[in-house]
């Protein structure tokens, strides 16, 4: 009778929603180290995202096409505005910049075959231009960062087209750090720095400062090289009504529009979950600015942050989008995070799945690396096969979206193809609630 | 504040090609340039034009007479560019090998991010001059801003006059030579001993702007980096 009356007056342990254990042992990392935890990969925590619109598909009044048989283009030509020489890739789908230093050889070298297998772009990144990334590349944006690590004119004009990177999603406004333990020797050649020092990258370009600056640099890099290649700007999404608009001014050819799930290399955790606009949000204000500007289509909009399927590729080319770009998902493809690696990032105390200790050059998987043995790990053919399989799946996957949608084209969907399942979505993708035909901000009549 | 300043050449000699900037487009002459692997050119009229001369490649010579704006001599390998006037923002920034020389003052961010050959200022120079510097020496005969030489990874900047507030922030490896005073150091920047080493570089330097035979190398102090931070400890926060 005792036990029975115990077990009515007892309260089961309840886990805080403010002070959940993750933020507890947050708590107890930080008073134990002095120092704010620092990771790669992206915004982790939940956001409002491309899960939640859904494509309506066909209906009485929409005509599908027939899967497997009748055309559904894909290809997409980026730098029509100024450049002689627009690039054109088979899929709507590119990799977007991540260095040789953050990134190991081997890796470099994959995401080059993996893309250029299916007719799309890789991009360099932080530390300039390697001899296996151009070579695997059939097509290779070349990034000019605020560091200008490795810059030299004569790789610029080795690429297929320049992006010249203000900021990225997972830390708009933010630099990066490379530690030591990543700084090979010939990482630090590239980048004129002795190696194993930890190596800053600015985040403010060293000369130019505002859009009119940025204009003018656009200039330069168009008279170095002959007007030939196309110019992307690449924004993190800060304010993509306001950048957009200023990067068509600069004069860009493309704009590149990061949402806060894109990954990175290694910066701050409170960065990564507390500054920009989830991918979602940020896409209609930059395809506003392109409208109200005669632009759209013709400065072409990349979007990235958090693309893993093809409904996501199909989701964002509705909204507005040219093309989108992936970075960790390609990563994923190479093998990072697999479990078959599980014993390896057990001893790192954390599980496959997990893994975003990026910067610290011990990764299992051998692509965030630059141990000469764990680089082993990394075949590029094989890798780079994953990559191509991974990028075949997405592109199959968005144009049996758009076939059901009556598309022959994905640059045919549309806002219109779209509902949101929260309120959220339906107001940040400007597409009404599912079964209403209200969308959060504007009025029936609008 | 020693400034040596040359007055605006107008005249230029016959056997050079002449690009009349009142007449062609920028497009056309830095193609021009850009073209030309051999001779002697003249730009006149340049009218404060952006990203002249960039990109150049061949060993040529390129004369310009007046002032220029942003990006002049931007990324050169191997040109000599004479600018018979003053220089905006960012010339011969990037600059791979080659000489420009400014014979006016020069605005920010001059020589940034430059790897090699040399960049003469006469005059001064404003703000950020050495930025982000990758091995370029520089030679100014004025004085110069502040934040010169942040985050300076490689190569040398003379200066005669004066520099201004942090001076050297947050530098690597590259080498300062200040002969008049300096308002404030950077961060992690520190004066350092000359040894003879430095002097004969400094003399190299000198001569190699053309005025070694006038200058005393002992009046210079030498700056450089003090590495405490190039490791990121947390006892280091204080400094950033």
């Amino acid at each position: 009778m005792a036990d029975d009356h115990d077990r009515w007056i007892h309260t089961p342990p309840r886990e805080s929603a403010t002070f959940d254990r993750a933020t507890i042992a947050e708590i107890h990392r930080a008073a134990a180290t002095g120092i704010y935890d620092i990771r790669g990969f992206g915004a982790k925590r939940k956001l409002p995202h491309f899960d939640d619109l859904l494509f309506l598909g066909a209906s009485i009044s929409r005509y599908p096409l027939e899967g497997y048989r009748e055309k559904c283009g894909t290809n997409v030509v980026l730098g029509t505005r100024f450049a002689k020489n627009p690039i054109e890739i088979k899929i709507p789908i590119t990799i977007a910049g991540m260095s040789f230093g953050s990134l190991s050889a081997p890796a470099k070298e994959a995401l080059g075959r993996g893309a250029s297998a299916v007719g799309t772009s890789t991009t360099t990144g932080d530390g300039g231009m390697t001899a296996e990334e151009r070579a695997a590349s059939s097509l290779l944006v070349y990034q000019y960062l605020p560091s200008r690590y490795g810059m030299e004119p004569d790789q610029i004009r080795k690429a297929d087209a320049i992006e010249i990177v203000i900021g990225q999603g997972a830390k708009p406004g933010g630099g990066g750090m490379l530690l030591g333990q990543k700084i090979s020797d010939r990482v630090a050649k590239m980048r004129t720095l002795p190696a194993g020092i930890d190596q800053r990258s600015a985040c403010r370009h060293p000369d130019w400062t505002g859009p009119d600056d940025l204009e003018i640099k656009i200039l330069e890099l168009r008279e170095i090289t002959g007007w030939e290649k196309p110019i992307y700007v690449k924004v993190g999404a800060a304010r993509p009504y306001y950048d957009t608009a200023l990067a068509v001014k600069s004069g860009a050819d493309v704009v590149v529009l990061d949402g806060m799930q894109g990954g990175t290399a290694a910066t701050q955790d409170v960065f990564i979950e507390h500054c920009g606009l989830p991918t979602l949000a940020a896409i209609r204000p930059a395809v506003k600015a392109l409208t109200e500007l005669d632009m759209h289509r013709k400065v072409q909009l990349v979007v990235s942050g958090g693309i893993r399927s093809g409904a996501d590729v199909a989701k964002a080319l509705a909204l507005g989008a040219d093309a989108v770009s992936i970075g960790t998902a390609a990563l994923i493809a190479l093998g990072d995070n697999h479990p078959r690696w599980e014993e390896d990032y057990r001893k790192l105390g954390t599980t496959a799945g997990c893994y975003d200790d990026w910067h610290e050059g011990r990764d299992p998987a051998g692509i965030t690396t630059q141990d000469p043995e764990l680089t082993k790990r990394l075949d590029p053919v094989a890798a780079g096969k994953r990559l191509a399989n991974y990028l075949s799946v997405l592109t199959l996957e968005c144009q049996t979206i758009a076939r059901a949608n009556g598309k022959s084209h994905v640059h045919n969907l549309e806002p219109e193809d779209l509902v949101a399942l929260t309120v959220e979505a339906a107001a940040m993708a400007g597409v009404p609630l599912a079964g209403t035909s209200w969308i959060p901000g504007r009025s029936l009549q609008d | 504040m020693p400034s040596v300043r040359m007055g605006i050449k107008t005249a230029f000699d016959a056997r050079n090609t002449s690009l009349d900037m009142a007449s062609l487009l920028l497009r056309q002459v830095n193609e021009t340039l850009q073209k030309a692997e051999a001779g002697a050119f003249v730009v006149s009229n340049p009218r404060g034009a952006h990203a002249l001369a960039a990109g150049l490649t061949g060993p040529i010579d390129v004369t310009i007479d007046g002032h220029v704006g942003y990006y002049c001599g931007g990324m050169n390998q191997k040109a000599s560019i004479i600018v018979n006037g003053n220089a905006g923002t960012g010339v011969a920034e990037n600059m791979m090998s080659g000489r420009v020389h400014v014979k006016g003052d020069a605005s920010q961010s001059a020589g940034a991010t430059g790897c090699g050959g040399l960049l003469v200022i006469d005059g001064n120079a404003s703000s950020r001059l050495g930025i982000s510097l990758r091995g370029l020496d520089i030679v100014v005969k004025g004085s110069i801003g502040h934040m010169a030489a942040f985050m300076a990874q490689a190569g040398n900047i003379v200066v005669l006059g004066d520099a201004g507030d942090a001076l050297g922030d947050s530098i690597y490896e590259a080498r300062l030579f200040v002969r008049g005073k300096v308002k404030s150091l950077g961060t992690d920047c520190i004066a350092k001993e000359m040894r003879e080493e430095h002097r004969t570089l400094l003399r190299g330097l000198l001569d190699a702007a053309g005025i070694g035979h006038e200058i005393d190398v002992a009046e210079f102090t030498r700056y450089g980096s003090a590495r405490t931070l190039y490791q990121f400890h947390i006892e280091n926060l204080g400094s950033y």
